[in-house]
């Protein structure tokens, strides 16, 4: 892994009341790979992704660290630079399809929008380009959905849009942000399927946040695993979940539910990790 | 719905006409009339008979569009009305279009700045021009631009040396369309005073409500989602968040347009305009009943006609609220 794509170096957010919400968050990305965040909720994955889209809330304060895409900080670059590098070079692909839409507008003029502004293209070009997109997110009969509003498509149908959307101006990365937990479980695995498609032919480097583990070992080249905003273990997706080293990590995978084994059930996290866990953390934050 | 209200409206007004103290025939004769004089003049205009028959036969005539001949005016109110409404539409109508955009303009501004401390200010201002009703606002405007600094005229529609022929009774939009914009302008300056009286109060409730939705609507995940796509705030402002929150602003802006239709009685009689709502006062003080009984049930067709565009414009607005 020589050349990145995206850097996050020591990264630390604290919330207004002085709480860390991000410990000293490090990872890199190659171009064309997919890195995986996984942890519970309130594990400071959604604050990272906020962080590195330019978009926490004023609740929240960067207390260090930064953000390196293709050799620029993200943080010291102009917000007119900033804007120009999102949507045609990085873009999202959003939680819950079913606010992520504006409701008043037309999936067509949704979808155009990055062909128009960014990439100045006459409606009819851009309204093409779309058609086109969203037959390859596997859409039917593309030319209705183009006219429909978003409340006249299926959850699913909403997030396949989302996905054309994202992929459109052939980013260089894209951040999903849990892009299937809001979605049945039958349309959940076709919604994987089709990211990591659209991903492996566009070359795009993912970052995939998620909290399962099933979902990291099917897409993810390289994980990171956190806990209360604490990169907890970090390498390869593989090795990572074939010999974890910490004990987090082999809890998490002993907590995934097993199809093949219903008989072993679910099995929680024990307490005795999280202790150690959470003494390692408050250890971490004294010395900080 | 329609036909039901104004069926109300004209059965209110009727009876309240004839329970007020206030004569329209002792209005019209001397104090030397004879009692036979009167009674006959009551007999004339229809004036004697139990109150419901009365009703019945301006109900009528009504019906078939006839709704009498003024008391002091001898001209028919269809004729009267057709005379002086022009005037005070063009004058709604410029006032609701100010209130509109000013409001507007405002609100977005407002957004625009909410993370400056400026966006306070521009808050308790409006604050002040919320609590201020029409009529203050044209007394502060004829102090002002009449008296203070006197760059528009005072009083009428047009100035008087002006001698034009038109076609119409719409004299605003006539010379705008037919390009006389040197009598356009005219009167436009005097109907700026009136507009802005009636337009300021309005533009502050729109700004306000407004500003509120969309306030709301600028943390939705949508907007935040076309924000990562790399949107300016203005155009996020403009082309995300406005269509969603304009809904309620509208709906509110229909209610209110009617207080302002109902502030042109008193603003028309502040600037000596000549519209309905001068008509109105002149009408009531004359005790011509069938003139009132015409004016007010024109206010009520007006407002119903507001409500409905209102209620139209909505629909149209939102597309979760059509095909049902």
């Amino acid at each position: 892994m020589s050349e990145v794509l995206l850097g996050v170096h020591s990264l630390s957010v604290r919330a207004d009341g002085g709480q860390r919400i991000l410990r000293d968050v490090s990872f890199d990305l190659a171009p064309g790979e997919v890195h995986g965040l996984v942890g519970e909720s309130g594990a400071g994955k959604s604050t990272l992704v906020k962080v590195i889209l330019g978009i926490l809330p004023r609740s929240m304060v960067r207390t260090g660290g930064n953000v390196v895409y293709c050799g620029r900080d993200l943080f010291t670059l102009p917000a007119p630079a900033f804007r120009a590098l999102l949507g045609s070079e990085i873009a999202l692909i959003p939680q819950d399809p079913l606010t992520a839409l504006n409701p008043g507008r037309r999936i067509d003029a949704q979808l155009t929008d990055g062909f128009r502004l960014k990439q100045r293209l006459s409606w009819r070009d851009a309204e093409a380009r779309a058609v086109t997109l969203l037959e390859e997110v596997h859409i039917r009969e593309p030319r209705r959905v183009m006219r429909s509003y978003p409340h006249e498509l299926s959850g699913g149908m909403r997030q396949r849009v989302l996905i054309a959307a994202a992929f459109a101006l052939d980013p260089k990365l894209i951040i999903a942000d849990e892009p299937t937990t809001a979605l049945d479980v039958t349309v959940q695995k076709q919604i994987l399927r089709l990211i990591h498609g659209m991903q492996e032919r566009h070359r795009t480097a993912l970052v995939f946040v998620t909290h399962d583990l099933g979902v990291v070992a099917q897409i993810c080249d390289t994980t990171s695993v956190m806990y209360m905003g604490k990169v907890m273990e970090q390498g390869p997706t593989e090795r990572l979940l074939a010999a974890p080293r910490h004990p987090y990590t082999t809890a998490l995978i002993a907590a995934n539910p097993r199809h093949d084994r219903p008989e072993s059930g679910l099995k929680p996290i024990p307490a005795a990790v999280i202790a150690a866990m959470r003494a390692e953390i408050a250890a971490g934050d004294a010395n900080g | 719905m329609a036909v039901i209200t104004l069926f109300g409206v004209a059965v209110v007004v009727f009876c309240l006409l004839r329970v007020v103290p206030g004569d329209p025939v002792a209005m019209m004769v001397g104090p030397a009339a004879s009692a036979a004089d009167i009674a006959a003049l009551r007999a004339h205009y229809g004036l004697d008979g139990p109150l419901p028959l009365q009703f019945l036969t301006w109900l009528k005539a009504a019906l078939v569009g006839d709704f009498g001949t003024s008391i002091t005016r001898h001209q028919s109110v269809l004729s009267i009305l057709g005379a002086y409404l022009p005037a005070t539409i063009e004058l709604a109508f410029s006032a609701l279009l100010v209130a509109i955009l000013l409001g507007g303009a405002t609100a977005v501004v407002a957004t625009l700045l909410r993370q400056h401390r400026t966006s306070a200010a521009i808050d308790a201002l409006n604050g002040v021009f919320l609590a201020l009703p029409d009529f203050i606002w044209a007394l502060i405007l004829v102090l002002a631009f009449g008296v203070a600094v006197p760059l528009l005229p005072l009083t009428g529609r047009i100035d008087p040396s002006i001698d034009v022929p038109f076609a119409t009774n719409f004299l605003l939009m006539e010379s705008i369309i037919t390009g006389r914009f040197a009598v356009a302008g005219n009167i436009a300056a005097h109907m700026a005073m009136p507009t802005l009286a009636l337009a300021l109060p309005l533009a502050a409730v729109i700004a306000r409500v407004l500003r509120q939705a969309l306030n709301e609507a600028m943390v939705q995940d949508y907007v935040l989602l076309a924000r990562i796509k790399g949107m300016s705030e203005l155009r996020l402002i403009l082309h995300e968040a406005l269509r969603n929150a304009v809904g309620p602003t509208l709906a509110l802006t229909g209610v209110q347009a009617t207080f302002l239709i109902g502030g042109t009685v008193v603003v028309e009689r502040i600037f000596a305009y000549p519209g309905i709502g001068n008509l109105a006062i002149e009408a009531v003080i004359n005790r011509d009943f069938p003139l009132i009984q015409g004016l007010v049930l024109m206010f009520g067709l007006i407002f119903i006609l507001i409500n409905i565009a209102v209620d139209l414009t909505v629909v149209a607005l939102n597309p979760r609220l059509r095909h049902v």
